[in-house]
């Protein structure tokens, strides 16, 4: 490979490794995010098991 | 389509850059042919369109800047946050892949008396500058003030970074567009426009994705505030 083909490429590479890497970032975020929401819905359910069940009282 | 793009932005850019990224590198180097510069001038197909992409992105975050001290739009915020976000991303990748082909052409990695890159050099500082300022500042209406003045003040940067060149007095940097057109082969300026829409397909699929990761966040937080 010639030393300019090496500089074309590094170029290429450059660009193609900064998308992969903000990527990688971006998964990293979403699995965090998921964690989060698996959590605040397990939050939730405990909420709703805790609250007292309320009888339905008949009306008129 | 249109209307597909505007209520579902993501799927449509998405698949517009999965579909246009490869084909520009089919016909960069398959197609559009070497001229005098050689084959470093494979690197013009990326570092410009890279380059214009960022002044989108960095215009987009100025009308969004607008729109938040305008029209009092609260979403805007996030959205001028991503568009900079992305701006200074491929404005990182615009000086790195630009210096890589300097390296080549003139020897060194970079030219301070280049009117163009120091321009562009001070319209991506301003703009990293931006975070600074941003996260120096508690979450609310003074940081979303602040934030939307300071990108709406950048927005003045990028013409005269585009015009450096006209201001230019050495033209060291490769002319690629004059008052005549493009100064390039009609193959040459066909592929530079494909590499151009990849790059904002690019960009925009980019920007949906961490607008909607940015957004679930926030959500997250206040649904954590009321069950907490």
């Amino acid at each position: 490979m010639s030393t300019e083909a090496k500089y074309v490429a590094a170029a290429y590479l450059v660009v193609f490794l900064v998308v992969l890497v903000y990527v990688a970032i971006m998964a990293t975020k979403l699995v965090r995010l998921e964690r989060e929401l698996a959590e605040l819905a397990e939050l939730a359910r405990r909420r709703q098991e805790e609250e007292p069940k309320q009888e339905a009282v008949a009306v008129g | 389509m249109l209307s597909r793009l505007h209520s579902q932005p993501l799927p449509t850019v998405a698949v517009l850059a999965a579909v246009l990224v490869p084909a520009s590198v089919a016909m960069i180097f398959f197609y559009a042919p070497v001229d005098q510069d050689g084959l470093n001038q494979k690197i013009f197909y990326f570092h410009v369109p890279i380059a214009l992409t960022a002044y989108i992105c960095f215009g987009w975050g100025g009308w969004k800047a607008l729109l938040v001290l305008w029209k009092r739009n609260e979403r805007a915020d996030l959205e001028s946050y991503v568009a900079i976000h992305q701006g200074v991303i491929f404005g990182a990748l615009t000086l790195v892949t630009g210096s890589i082909w300097a390296r080549f052409r003139w020897g060194h990695w970079w030219e301070w008396s280049e009117d163009q890159l120091v321009l562009f050099l001070v319209l991506f500082l301003f703009y990293a500058a931006y975070f600074m300022l941003r996260f120096s500042v508690e979450p609310g209406p003074r940081r979303t003030n602040l934030s939307a003045v300071y990108a709406l003040c950048g927005v003045a940067l990028i013409p005269v970074s585009v015009l450096a060149i006209r201001l230019s007095q050495r033209f060291i940097h490769p002319v690629a567009f004059d008052k005549g057109g493009p100064n390039m082969a009609a193959s040459q300026f066909v592929t530079f426009l494909v590499s151009w829409a990849a790059l904002l397909s690019l960009a925009a699929t980019l920007y949906h994705v961490e607008l909607a990761g940015k957004r679930l966040d926030v959500r997250l937080r206040e649904l954590r505030e009321v069950l907490s």
